[in-house]
């Protein structure tokens, strides 16, 4: 901390500024738009931080800072290097699009007063949650940005408190705290085995425990995280409790809650626990995440529940790609993380306006979509063939990475994960056609039991902009909303710029992967992140 | 290292009676569950932190050995608020769910209710209780005479569950057989 102080030395400044900006927008809260402005420019104010981390990682490579300067590894440290500046990056810059959409929504409907105003608070804390998890450098700062993160995350799930999200609460609450708990349990494990929880020290003393305690330790980190990364047999409590809540909201979590525990597996699958002692049962739970997900994913009606099985079923490649162990394939799984964050946002941004649009995301009762709003078809189709992996989008890159992966590895059990990843992309490819050929191609009159909004739109010459044509339609979801606007510009461009985002992955890619090759090198090889904590010479 | 057995005792106790109780169905009970776990991992990292000692105030000339490990106490009193926060949403989650749907329970899912209520689903084969086939549902629907057979509430719940898909069935197949299609007993399910 001598001398000029470099990028890294503001790190807290991440979880920091969110925090303060919540504090100032809960005081604001009777003042909707200066709450906005201070929400979204504590946003701003973050993620231009996190590029400048992001930069500096990527010519230095690790760097830590130690709150109050207490001497490693007694004190907090925040550790930044590639992987996690690169995870800071993309999810400010998500929850920065999903929050601008999210204000887009809120002044369109004018719903301003109310329980409404807790969330830009609570959506700040969640990001400070995020951030936090991120850059912990120990097991129980991790902790404590997955209970900050958490916590928002009850907030905003069951904003409003109505029937369906209080009862997704409830469920997505107990599952989460028992989750936390065996974590919990793990550290304070870890701590009587080995009496640290600095992560860069666990590294170093954890390889002289006792294989067996190893073991358990090691699983129990690996349930724990599973529960929050949505893993095969631990995911069944997501598809239940995402689609309940509002679409700017579930699309935050979609893209960073359960990344926070694919990284947190990541992280403590290479620091604490390199080896591949547990890689083959990792690769079956990987292989049923992703079949099990998706098979999910085509029994559903509901477009928002359709992705969310899609989502965990993704989680699988992630896992493959960190079950398979190579440098490669753990590069392409950093690639991917990001590309599905991105990617799986959009098409829940995209799903709340389908819902603004055709008064609903059932498929079977949309149609006509293509025709009555072009934009909306394109925000769809782009993210949708990215999530199914078309080349030359971002998703057939990283998929190609994994698989590329899998072929090294030339094991028996590798090449059924292969087939079962093939067929995972080809079924979500499946999925998303399926949603396109209803929502998006039929004529809305043969959907069964369509909103008016679609039919009278379609048969009114031009189509409609606002809901003052089903203003008098009692059968009409959004009967008696006046003219409030069909698609808020605010929300399309957000939307836009998220699609956008995700096709620059593509445009880009070569450097990314160039980045995260190099972030996977430094995670393989241990020593700049424990050097970084613990200086030269320290630990292992 | 010696090892404090009643500790350990106590923290087994939290452990196992808060895991009996998160897994009922009353939403106070789970509570209490998550409470009585939140505790017993509390005491857990209290034993990881190694025998008792003094307090971890330094004073000069003392040997670094006769302090207790001041770590996981920090540790501890972060889980306490964290669980207290948690406790504090859960209580009032509760009570809105009270205030909803008068019950302490958790409601159904409806999208699970509705996959039961597609043609896949064959409430005969597929209904955990046998339909009762009476043609006079009152039957089966009173309490009393269930209770007489010494039948739990939980049982008759189930029960009224099956014979109200039942009906919902014998009711949807006459439509049918009166030539109304499919789409129709679709939209009335929703």
């Amino acid at each position: 901390m001598m001398g000029n102080p470099t990028a890294v030395d503001f790190a807290p400044l991440a979880v920091l500024l969110p925090i303060l900006g919540a504090a100032l927008a809960f005081v604001l809260r009777r003042h909707p738009r200066a709450q906005r402005i201070v929400t979204i420019g504590a946003l701003c104010l973050t993620l231009v931080l996190e590029s400048w981390m992001l930069v500096s990682a990527w010519q230095h490579g690790a760097q830590a800072v130690m709150i109050g300067g207490w001497a490693p590894p007694f004190g907090i440290s925040l550790v930044v290097d590639e992987f996690s500046a690169l995870m800071l990056v993309v999810s400010t810059a998500v929850s920065l699009t999903v929050l601008i959409y999210a204000t887009g929504q809120g002044m369109a409907d004018g719903d301003e007063d109310g329980p409404i105003s807790v969330f830009h608070p609570a959506y700040l804390i969640l990001v400070a949650g995020v951030s936090n998890a991120f850059l912990a450098g120990d097991l129980f700062n991790l902790y404590v940005g997955f209970e900050i993160l958490l916590t928002a995350s009850y907030v905003l799930l069951t904003l409003g408190g109505t029937t369906a999200r209080i009862r997704a609460g409830v469920t997505y609450v107990v599952v989460s705290v028992v989750s936390s708990v065996l974590f919990l349990v793990a550290i304070g494990m870890i701590y009587a085995a080995t009496g640290t929880v600095n992560m860069a020290d666990l590294a170093g003393k954890l390889a002289d425990v006792d294989p067996g305690t190893q073991m358990v330790l090691h699983v129990m980190l690996l349930v724990a995280f599973g529960v929050k990364a949505a893993v095969f047999p631990l995911s069944f409590w997501l598809p239940d409790s995402y689609p309940t809540a509002p679409a700017p909201v579930t699309a935050v979590f979609a893209g960073l809650l359960t990344k926070v525990g694919v990284y947190a597996m990541i992280r403590t699958e290479t620091l604490l626990f390199p080896g591949d002692r547990l890689h083959t049962a990792l690769m079956v739970v990987a292989l049923l995440t992703m079949v099990v997900g998706i098979l999910g994913a085509l029994a559903q009606a509901d477009f928002k529940r359709m992705l969310s099985f899609t989502l965990t079923s993704h989680i699988g490649y992630m896992v493959f790609g960190l079950a398979t162990g190579s440098l490669a394939a753990l590069a392409a799984t950093i690639y991917y993380v990001a590309h599905h964050i991105i990617v799986q946002t959009s098409l829940f941004l995209v799903a709340g306006l389908m819902e603004r649009r055709g008064g609903t995301t059932n498929v079977d009762r949309l149609g006509s979509l293509a025709k009555l709003s072009p934009v909306l078809a394109v925000l769809f189709f782009v993210p949708a063939m990215n999530l199914g992996g078309i080349p030359p989008f971002s998703g057939f890159l990283g998929k190609l990475g994994l698989l590329r992966g899998g072929v090294d590895l030339g094991t028996p059990l590798a090449w059924v994960l292969l087939a079962g990843a093939l067929a995972t992309s080809l079924l979500t490819l499946l999925a998303v056609a399926r949603v396109w050929n209803r929502a998006f191609w039929r004529r809305a009159e043969d959907a069964e039991d369509p909103d008016p909004l679609l039919l009278i739109a379609a048969d009114g010459g031009g189509t409609a902009t606002t809901y003052q044509h089903v203003h008098d339609v009692p059968a009409s979801r959004y009967s008696g909303r006046g003219d409030t606007a069909l698609l808020p510009r605010t929300m399309v461009y957000s939307t836009g710029a998220l699609v956008l985002l995700g096709v620059a992955l593509t445009v880009f890619a070569g450097p990314l992967f160039d980045l995260a090759d190099q972030a996977a090198q430094q995670m393989v090889q241990r020593t700049p992140y424990i050097e970084a904590v613990l200086g030269a010479g320290g630990g292992a | 290292m010696s090892v404090n057995v009643t500790l350990l005792v106590v923290m087994g106790v939290l452990f196992a009676t808060g895991i009996y109780l998160l897994l009922e169905r009353s939403l106070t009970r789970v509570l209490l569950g998550i409470i009585l776990v939140g505790n017993g991992v509390n005491l857990l990292i209290l034993a990881a932190g190694g025998p008792e000692g003094l307090a971890p105030i330094y004073s000069a000339g003392t040997p670094p050995g006769e302090y207790a490990d001041p770590l996981p106490q920090a540790l501890i009193l972060t889980a306490i608020v964290i669980t207290f926060a948690v406790t504090a949403f859960l209580l009032a989650m509760i009570y809105r769910s009270w205030v909803i749907a008068r019950r302490d329970e958790l409601t159904d899912d409806l999208e699970d209710r509705r996959v039961a209520e597609q043609d896949t689903f064959d409430f005969e084969e597929d209904s955990e209780v046998a339909v009762e086939t009476s043609e006079f549902p009152e039957d089966a629907d009173d309490d009393g005479a269930l209770a007489r057979e010494g039948v739990s509430r939980q049982q008759a719940a189930a029960r009224e569950a099956g014979e109200r898909l039942a009906n919902d069935f014998r009711q949807a197949s006459s439509e049918e057989s009166a030539g109304t299609s499919n789409d129709q007993r679709n939209r009335k399910a929703r």
